[in-house]
């Protein structure tokens, strides 16, 4: 793989990280801290959303974000033929 | 059966497996049964990790703290799950490529030198250390109860345990073992849950229970939750903050970044056969753990409410009043499990009033017209104390559940205190015999002697660790949370600027490993105690105000000694030489996956 490539390659990769944790961030910091007061308006079945998102919701999508990471992770190397078989 | 002998028989029936597999495995290793070179599946793997992660802090501790804590308790929720995102993508994968063992080899070779590899070690033993006080306040709690023995006797007791668990080799990095010890814990874990949800909900998963109606009442269950603990002084369950939102952000940041730092977790990774199985094994690992966290909220809100049940009738109906006479639990007529609990020390009751009944509520509440009806119906103070760490294990008896349920969970929560607790001890032992005194002091060593080293070093910290263990700085999770703290502060930016930054050079990790954690555990002991000795606290030093920057109490200072760590980092390597060339290729071509073969020694 030349260099320019390869340089292309792990841009990718940094932008796709960089994706995931913003995600990360807004979930748990963001839906779970910092705006939680103003989430607990919203109710659903008797359930605050803020503090769903504290305790279940953010878990959830933690979940989620590893699993799709990897598969789009996957087709980058794939892409860049840099994936192990 | 009583439920005593169930205790026993689910104790010895699960450390009966543990061993049998232990030794079924060792005797079947030779025929590539467990494979060192990488053969691990990603899904058998991510339940290995889910075992060695889950401590005494997750099964037996955590659902207690976010019982009394509410809506604050997320902290350990999000901070002990969201790191796996952190490791899947900016750690695993690369360490995986990087293909060494341990650590310490890794900071061996990236910072080229002696001197970082031994500020990295100090930094792993000093929060291992940490942590293992953790583990034997849950040890002490799980053998108190188990053996109905005060605490004390029960720390002790469970130190000679811990200790012998540790020299036998713990079990430890033997797969399948964890995958059983698993297995058990989540089973002990979600068994009661699903009970519980389904008597108090009507629904039988955990999870979903949480959000259902309350019993015989009107009201959703968390909605009753916090119309109780209002009601009777306490701050509202799924809103109060554990004391503010910068604490709470900086806390649970802690936890995460501490979670990608430890090195017992880490180095599970160097092991998969491929980088894109580290990063699934991550995942894996996450999911396996989640089915613990997520059912946590639910045991805690449950066991709160059941906890309140018991004491004071009222909360069973729908606008009961807390304060009528006879409402109140008569001390007498209290269960069993109270008088379990009452033999450990970690429930008493104190009968101010004198009535022979027990007024639980928070006295020191600044809503004056609880105050004045309590005092209208003759309560005089508080008169229950309940230890939090004991939430977990007497929630099955709180609950009236059989007695093969207790059981099951008093086993679950010994393998989870244990196998963390000696799985530290291991770690503890081969960075001070191995990386420290073999690598760096006495090369020569004998394998005899280095072994010596080892179970010399595993006796003091387990000596250490119970006495602190009698004397606890905080709950068994929020001792660990201080662990997490000095991991976040020291190791982990130290392996991320070496993975993304091909210019970071050795003095520039010293400096920042020494300053993250030189912070912290100046801010930590200040509150604490030198070494979490009691009455050697020196916040005099810093104005006698606690939480003094930012109002951060020192459970989640870490988060900001790994900030400092990478500014002091950056600062530093930009006024000394530069990195390597052939350091600098190496950080190159971890970036890419092809080609990572298999872990090397070094």
């Amino acid at each position: 793989m030349d260099k320019e490539r390869m340089e292309e390659y792990w841009k990718r990769n940094l932008k796709i990280i960089g994706y995931i944790l913003v995600v990360w961030f807004l979930v748990s910091y963001v839906a779970g801290i910092l705006i939680v007061d103003w989430l607990n308006n919203i109710q659903i079945a008797g359930a605050k959303l803020g503090f769903w998102f504290a305790q279940q919701g953010s878990i959830i999508v933690f979940i989620a974000l590893i699993f799709i990471y990897c598969k789009i992770v996957n087709n980058l190397d794939r892409e860049f033929d840099v994936l192990e078989e | 059966m009583s439920t005593q002998i169930w205790i026993y028989f689910f104790v010895i029936l699960t450390f009966g497996l543990y061993i049998g597999i232990a030794v079924w495995a060792r005797a079947g290793s030779t025929k590539d049964f467990y494979v060192a070179s990488g053969g691990v599946h990603p899904v058998t793997n991510g339940m290995a990790i889910a075992a060695d992660w889950m401590s005494a802090a997750s099964f037996i501790s955590m659902a207690g703290l976010v019982a009394f804590m509410g809506y604050g308790g997320s902290v350990f929720l999000m901070g002990w799950t969201g790191g796996f995102v952190l490791l899947a993508t900016l750690l695993a994968p690369y360490l995986r490529k990087f293909g060494r063992y341990t650590v310490p080899d890794f900071f061996r070779t990236r910072y080229y030198s002696r001197a970082a590899t031994a500020v990295a070690v100090l930094c792993l033993l000093i929060a291992s250390l940490t942590y293992i006080i953790g583990q034997m306040t849950g040890v002490g709690v799980a053998f108190s109860r188990f053996l109905q023995v005060s605490n004390t006797v029960g720390i002790l007791i469970g130190m000679i345990v811990v200790f012998f668990y540790a020299v036998w080799g713990g079990m430890k990095g033997i797969t399948y073992t964890q995958v059983a010890q698993y297995l058990v814990m989540i089973i002990a874990y979600t068994i009661p849950a699903i009970f519980i949800a389904f008597q108090i909900t009507g629904n039988p998963i955990p999870q979903l229970g949480l959000w259902s109606g309350y019993e015989e009442t009107s009201a959703f269950l968390l909605e009753k939750l916090d119309s109780v603990v209002k009601g009777l002084g306490f701050n509202e369950y799924t809103t109060y903050f554990r004391l503010s939102k910068t604490n709470m952000f900086f806390y649970t940041l802690s936890l995460m970044i501490g979670t990608a730092g430890l090195p017992h977790v880490i180095m599970r990774f160097f092991t998969v056969a491929k980088v894109k199985d580290a990063r699934l094994s991550a995942g894996w690992a996450l999911l396996f753990i989640a089915v613990l966290y997520t059912t946590c909220p639910a045991v805690a809100s449950m066991a709160r409410l059941n906890l309140h049940a018991t004491v004071n009738k009222a909360t069973l109906q729908d606008n009961g009043d807390f304060f009528a006479p006879g409402n109140s639990l008569v001390y007498e007529d209290r269960p069993q499990w109270m008088k379990n609990w009452e033999i450990t020390g970690l429930l008493s009751w104190e009968d101010k009033n004198n009535d022979g009944r027990i007024q639980y509520y928070n006295a020191g509440t600044s809503n004056q017209s609880i105050l004045d009806k309590a005092a209208a119906a003759g309560w005089e103070g508080n008169e229950l104390t309940v230890n939090r760490d004991i939430i977990v294990l007497a929630n099955p008896e709180i609950a009236k559940l059989p007695g093969w349920v207790i059981g099951l969970v008093a086993a679950g929560g010994l393998a989870a205190a244990l196998s963390t607790a000696a799985g530290l001890l291991l770690a503890i032992s081969s960075a001070i015999s191995h990386d420290l005194i073999k690598g760096m002091i006495k090369p020569d060593m004998s394998e005899k002697g280095e072994l010596m080293a080892g179970r010399i070093a595993m006796a003091l910290s387990v000596l250490f660790a119970a006495y602190l263990g009698l004397n606890p700085p905080d709950f068994a999770a929020g001792t660990v949370a201080i662990a997490f703290g000095l991991a976040a502060s020291s190791l982990f930016p130290a392996l991320m600027m070496g993975i993304f930054s091909k210019t970071m050079n050795k003095e520039g990790a010293i400096a920042g490993m020494l300053a993250g954690i030189g912070f912290t555990m100046i801010y930590v002991f200040a509150h604490k105690g030198f070494f979490f000795i009691p009455g050697t606290e020196f916040l005099g030093l810093f104005g006698g105000k606690p939480n003094f920057i930012f109002g951060i109490e020192p459970n989640a200072i870490g988060a900001v000694g790994a900030i400092i760590n990478f500014a002091a980092a950056f600062i530093v390597k930009n006024m000394t030489q530069k990195v390597p060339d052939d350091i600098a290729e190496m950080v190159e071509n971890i970036r890419y996956p092809k080609g990572s073969g298999e872990a090397r020694g070094h």
